[in-house]
Parts: structure tokens; sequence; C-alpha cells
């Protein structure tokens, strides 16, 4: 199948999704939407896929949603932009939080509005040393979404999120890693490589063990410690049934290195 | 015990049969041949002793996704006043034992229906509930305008049923249509285990306390608590009374004969 907006191949258990309009920074389109969304359809079906690895082409990660794609003069009809992200950003990123595989994020340069949300949801976001993220939002009259208004105060606290959110202040790559927003700041030659050792390895790991690691962690948000320690009681219960949990023993206790099959 | 074609039997000892609907390549459907199967296996179970308590489920990924469409596009009005399946829906609804069902995914229209025969649900957190008929230009067929309004009330039932919009399982539970929410592989073994200690009681003071409870959906307060005082005088004259304040006295485990 091949795609206008996207790349998107997959090689040994690794789905890698390619941001493709490097001419327009990779920002999205209802089309680009569309194109994602044929993709995610095979990544949550096929269980020969064990890692997500997502990134952009050129000089960009993604700048968001495509300004261009919307038309506000000043005689047009005020766009729907709730019905956009109900239509096409809110279902992605419930995905992406959804699926049961690792998903990695490399950042390779400028993540703004949408773009750096749906970055920051990502379970491991690698960003080259030259990029950055903005919360380009406040600057046209808009409030940060593709889940910004919530996973920032997450991981960067409430002053920060505030802050970065009311004054769209860029935060340099290098920033982000100080702050805990991302995993690591690479070298920008690094980057790609870097990512695509990271996501090889994961898409050997174990996966139904790492989907639900994701459950838990994605689960604490809400939950209370009781909580939280029921469901590691059952996820725990769950995973302790799987192959690759009998592998990971078997190896560990014979002293070889494990193959894990990912069931 | 017989074997069937849309839906499997397991004994899993313990006094517990555990019913999986198992037409997966149409979600479960239920087709009237799954109804009749069902309702054939609930009037072997009704008499059989070694019966105490069933188990409900769709397995992991659906429950049932509703009433098989096309067959239904096949019927005229004729055809449907004399459908067999309100028969087959009866055999459920006045099955005297108790009914644990674990709901993952979709629970739709009839599907939605059969799960609120069940007198627990289980529910999966992928768990979706909804009557999607209107959407069709019918409406609920088997208890869903009845059923759903009593349980979740009128806001949600009427905003199910006139929109078609479905509830997921964390709503499903904050209104009262589903008593637990577990990890979706947990639901099947979470249902069993309360069938087991439901099986393990006095079967005859299980299914007067399910009688009960389903005759509160029927009469008013004050009828409904003659029927209870008739029936926690009746089941005074019981053994397994007998036994259960005995073996609480004495600190053990009561053993009931079911007398």
């Amino acid at each position: 199948m091949s795609y206008k907006t996207i790349l998107f191949n997959v090689t040994d258990g690794v789905a890698k999704l390619v941001l493709n309009r490097p001419d327009k920074l990779n920002s999205f389109t209802a089309e680009m939407h569309k194109e994602i969304r044929t993709c995610l359809k095979v990544i949550e079906s096929d269980d020969t896929i064990r890692c997500l690895l997502i990134t952009g082409s050129g000089r960009g990660f993604c700048a968001g949603q495509d300004l261009n794609d919307r038309d506000v003069s000043a005689d047009a009809q005020s766009p729907d932009l709730g019905l956009s992200l109900e239509k096409n950003y809110n279902p992605l990123l419930r995905r992406l939080k959804a699926l049961e595989k690792p998903v990695v994020c490399a950042v390779n340069g400028v993540a703004a509005g949408a773009g750096a949300n749906i970055a920051l949801a990502c379970d491991i976001v690698l960003a080259a040393r030259s990029a950055s993220f903005i919360q380009s939002f406040s600057k046209i009259g808009l409030v940060p979404d593709s889940g910004g208004t919530w996973s920032l105060p997450q991981i960067v606290g409430h002053a920060r999120a505030m802050a970065l959110s009311l004054l769209a202040e860029k935060v340099p790559a290098e920033q982000a890693e100080k702050w805990g927003m991302i995993w690591k700041c690479i070298d920008d030659e690094e980057l790609l490589p870097e990512a695509e050792k990271l996501a090889a390895s994961l898409a050997n790991q174990p996966t139904k063990g790492l989907g639900y690691i994701k459950r838990a962690i994605n689960a604490s948000s809400t939950n209370t410690f009781d909580q939280q320690l029921d469901l590691e009681r059952d996820l725990q219960r769950i995973a302790g049934r799987t192959q690759d949990y009998r592998e990971g023993v078997n190896a560990f206790i014979n002293k070889r290195k494990p193959k894990f099959v990912g069931q | 015990m017989k074997t069937y074609e849309d839906i499997l039997i397991d004994d899993l000892g313990h006094g517990v049969y555990c019913i999986t609907l198992n037409r997966p390549e149409a979600r479960n459907a239920l087709r009237t041949k799954l109804l009749a199967e069902l309702a054939d296996i609930l009037n072997t179970l009704k008499i059989d002793d070694s019966c105490r308590c069933i188990v409900l489920t769709g397995g992991e990924t659906v429950f049932a996704a509703g009433a098989d469409v096309s067959e239904m596009a096949s019927m005229n009005m004729m055809e449907i006043m004399q459908d067999e399946r309100p028969k087959y829906w009866k055999t459920i609804t006045t099955f005297p034992k108790p009914i644990v069902a674990a709901i993952n995914g979709y629970a739709l229209g009839g599907g939605c229906e059969l799960a609120m025969h069940a007198d627990i649900i289980i529910a999966g957190s992928n768990a979706q509930f909804g009557q999607p008929e209107i959407n069709l230009g019918i409406i609920p067929g088997a208890g869903g305008t009845q059923r759903l309004i009593k349980t979740v009330g009128k806001a949600l039932a009427s905003k199910m049923v006139l929109t078609g919009e479905f509830i997921d399982a964390n709503t499903a539970l904050s209104v009262g249509l589903v008593a637990e929410i577990t990890q979706p592989e947990l639901s099947v073994e979470r249902a069993i285990e309360l069938a087991i200690k439901i099986a393990q009681k006095s079967p005859l003071a299980v299914q007067h306390a399910k009688a009960c409870l389903l005759k509160s959906y029927e009469t008013t307060l004050s009828d409904g608590l003659s029927f209870e005082h008739e029936t926690f005088v009746m089941l005074a004259g019981t053994e397994d009374r007998n036994e259960g304040l005995a073996a609480f006295l004495e600190k053990r485990n009561p053993d009931f004969k079911g007398q």
C-alpha cells in the first residue's frame, strides 16, 4: 500500500511510521489522519508487529495541524475544531495510549502544537539536540490539544505546564530532557540510528508484559495507591501466564539469552 | 451432556457450569438457533441438581453484538408475531438459579438484553453496552426498554434507547448495570470465582433470594416485603437453614444438602 503523506514499513517486528510532508513541516491534514488510521489498524491487529517507531522526514518532526487546511476568512463560517479533534486527533491519541506495544518517538526537529503533544503521548521519546517542543496554541487563541493539557502537568508539573501553554515558549530538546519531558536528547546524526536500535531491541522483548506495564503506568494517574496495588496483582496474574515469562525465567536460571516471542 | 453448535458448555465442577456464546465469526450475534440452544441447556440445567450456578460469557473480545440482522430482515410482521424467540427468552428469564455474566467487548442490542438477564455482571474494562436498535428503525425486543430503565434510570436508559449511543464499563459500573470491572483477561475467572461462592451456599436459599430480588421489579414495596417475609418463614422449615445456623454456632463450614 502506498501513502501520500506518510511512509510506513514493517521490518523485523518494528513498524516505522514517518510523517512525510517535509515541505509543510509534516503538519497534519485530514488525509494524513486517514492514512495513519489505516496503519494503526495494521499495527493493532498484527501480532508480529511488536514495536512502533514514529518520526518525521526533513528538518521538522511535526508542526501540528496544517492551518492551510482550514478556511478562516472573515466571511467563512467558523470551522468546528472540536469536531476535528473528536474525529481525527482524539482517536489517534487514544489508540497510541491503548496500543499494547511500546511506541518510540524520534523527534527529529521542531514539534509544535499537536505535533508536540502527539510526541509526548508516546511511550519513549528521543529528540535530536536541534529539536524543540512548543505549545503554539495560545498564539492563535487556542487551547493545547492532543492531550497536552493532561500530559504536560503530569510530566513537567503545574507551573511549567501552565507557563509553557500560556507563553508558547520553545523548549529545546536538552531542556526537555532536563525537565523529564522526554527520555533522552541525542546528537542529530545519531537520533535515527539510536531510535531504530531501541525499537529493534524493544521488538524482541516480552511484548505482552510491556503492554501490561503500559496499562499499569497509564492507569496510575487516576488510581489511588490501593487501586494500583490491585491492578498490579491482576496484571501480574495475567503476565505470569505468558509464554515469555516462562522463557525469561528459564533463560535466567540456565544463564542463557532469552528468546522472547511476544506471547 | 449434549453438545451444541452456537454455544459451548463446560462443567467446571463445584456446581458451576460455564456457557460460552460461540459464534466468533458473527461476533456472537444471537440468531434464533443460538437462543434455542441456550434455552435448551437452561431447561436441562434447571432440573440438574449438580448445577448450582451458571457463568455466561462470550469470551475475551466480544459478548454479543446483537441479534442476527440478516435473519431479522428475512421476517415479516406475521412471522415476527409467531416467532419462537420470546419463548426462548422466557426460559432465560425464568431460570431459577443464579447467572453470573462475564462481559468483554460489545454487549449490544440483544447482547445487552441477554447480559441484563444475568443476576450479576462482571465487566472487562473493554466492555461496551448499548441498545442500537433505533438505528435500524426498530426498538429493543427482549426487555431492553424495561430492564434497562429499572437498572440505570430514566435519563441514561432513554439516551441509550433513543440515540443508540453506547456506554463504557466505567459508566455501567457507576449506574449499577455491572457489579465489578476487571481486566478483560480476568472477567471470566472472576465470574467463576463468584459463581463457586454462590454454589457453596444453600441452593434453596440462593434460588429464593434470587426470586425475591427479581420480585422487586414486579411489585410495590409492601407486596415485595410480604413476599420476602413469606419466603423467609418458608426457608425456616428447611434442613439447610438448621445446618447453616448450627455450623455458624459451631464455627465450622456448613454442609448444605438442598433439603
